[in-house]
């Protein structure tokens, strides 16, 4: 059973780099446009608040799935230009988390204690001021859990790039693997699922990490408690 | 041709419904068994009986660390190797059911924690019977306050359907593939398909929310 191993690891690594390169991609672009539109949806112009509201409730209405389709298909019907399969996926990754990151850091954001920002006033700080010195660095500390199980789902999501042709880890294992080897499906589908837990594993480290680094800052320590569940995130992936 | 022709999107609204009835009956027969196959985890995992406790958390933890997709690919390809050969909707229940049942055992066990110890003991000092604790005493106090957290997922799992196009099912996005494919035309069928997620998921959240509100006010 185990004569093809090396054959089933070696496709299977072929496949990490995109996993990793799609999940990196997607969680880069989820922070920028998590902060934009978390902070767009404290904004106290309207019209401001009212355009963010769009596009967190436009990404998370509608399937992750709709949205890849429609990227890699109908846009470039409308503007000509056709994205390459897997920074169509970044992409796709990226306003979708993004959207469920922006009220994650609007919730963080919102968190602070209201005595602060009376501080932050009365110290004579400006609005930009206030924000990086006095709000966000608090607000950080706040993001970091839900964002950690927000990166774990866009991990899971980036297995959907599969289905417009990325060659990550799942369509290794589904297009290369169990047509070849398919007396093998239970250690193929073993390694697959272990692939993923590593790597989930790997963010939740990275995350924990950056969460004591962003505590330490505003001169709080990380508790050892932590909820389990995704706190308000959507499940599933 | 125009980028969007309302006479072809009108033509293909049949071919779509008939896509979002396929994928309502999934997130429904879906739903059902992530509700009470979550239940069932939650209480188990509360009796913590040896070995099968330590069997349910790495089964939980597994499931909710990797891609749904990928364990649709399980289903459906492991399965028929111990002589279960199982269709693709049937496969496409199945996979999301147990794979939101983790998740949802999370959320009973959170309620179920959330009772006060009182209850317990008042319901110990009263001589019931362990069923009759839990149906009558501990499950009508927690499943309540849960709902709204259970809402989400039911919601969450209407949006991963199209995932079962990979399999053959055809759900609403592969029902726009297939018109697509024949006429070389994805706009209408995709942004069609988008719209009809947006309509359903948009007020079923909307519910969801009103809901949580209401709770936080009692």
């Amino acid at each position: 059973m185990l004569d093809n191993l090396p054959t089933i690891l070696a496709v299977l690594a072929e496949g990490l780099p995109q996993t990793v390169v799609a999940t990196v991609g997607g969680i880069v672009l989820t922070i920028v446009l998590a902060v934009v539109a978390g902070l767009m949806l404290l904004a106290p112009q309207r019209w401001v608040r009212v355009l963010s509201r769009i596009y967190v409730e436009g990404f998370r209405g509608t399937s992750e799935v709709v949205q890849m389709f429609w990227i890699y298909f109908v846009l470039p019907v409308l503007v000509g230009y056709q994205l390459v399969p897997l920074w169509a996926g970044v992409i796709v990754l990226g306003l979708n988390h993004g959207a469920y990151g922006a009220e994650v850091v609007r919730g963080a954001v919102q968190s602070v204690p209201r005595a602060q920002y009376e501080a932050a006033i009365a110290l004579g700080l400006g609005p930009v001021q206030r924000m990086r010195r006095v709000i966000l660095p608090q607000a950080v500390v706040e993001a970091l859990p839900p964002m950690n199980n927000l990166f774990i789902q866009l991990l899971k999501s980036s297995a959907i790039l599969s289905l417009i042709t990325v060659e990550e880890v799942t369509r290794q294992a589904r297009d290369v693997l169990i047509p070849a080897f398919g007396q093998d499906t239970l250690l193929i589908f073993g390694i697959v699922f272990l692939i993923y837990l590593l790597l989930a594993a790997l963010i939740t480290a990275g995350m924990r990490f950056a969460e004591r680094v962003a505590a330490a800052r505003v001169g709080r320590t990380v508790g050892r408690q932590r909820p389990v569940l995704p706190a308000g995130v959507g499940g599933g992936s | 041709m125009p980028l969007w022709d309302w006479g072809f999107a009108i033509e293909i609204l049949p071919v779509l419904l008939g896509g979002l009835v396929t994928t309502v009956e999934i997130t429904l027969l879906g739903s059902v068994l992530a509700l009470v196959l979550g239940l069932v985890i939650a209480v188990l995992r509360r009796a913590r009986i040896p070995v099968l406790d330590q069997l349910l958390w790495a089964f939980v933890e597994v499931v909710r660390s990797t891609p749904l997709l990928v364990q649709v690919f399980f289903l459906f390809f492991v399965l028929p190797g111990f002589g279960i050969t199982l269709g693709a909707f049937t496969v496409g229940v199945l996979a999301l059911g147990v794979h939101y049942a983790t998740y949802t055992s999370e959320v009973y066990r959170a309620g179920i924690d959330a009772v006060p110890r009182g209850q317990w003991e008042a319901a110990t000092a009263l001589n019931l019977p362990r069923s009759r604790v839990w149906t009558a005493v501990i499950l009508p106090q927690a499943v309540p306050r849960v709902l709204p957290a259970l809402g989400n997922y039911v919601i969450s799992m209407f949006k991963e359907v199209p995932m079962l196009l990979a399999i053959g099912v055809v759900e609403l996005v592969n029902a726009g593939r297939q018109v697509g494919s024949e006429t070389f035309r994805y706009v209408e069928p995709y942004t069609l398909a988008g719209l009809f997620f947006l309509l359903l998921s948009y007020p079923a959240s909307m519910l969801v929310r009103r809901l949580e509100r209401n709770r936080v006010g009692t």
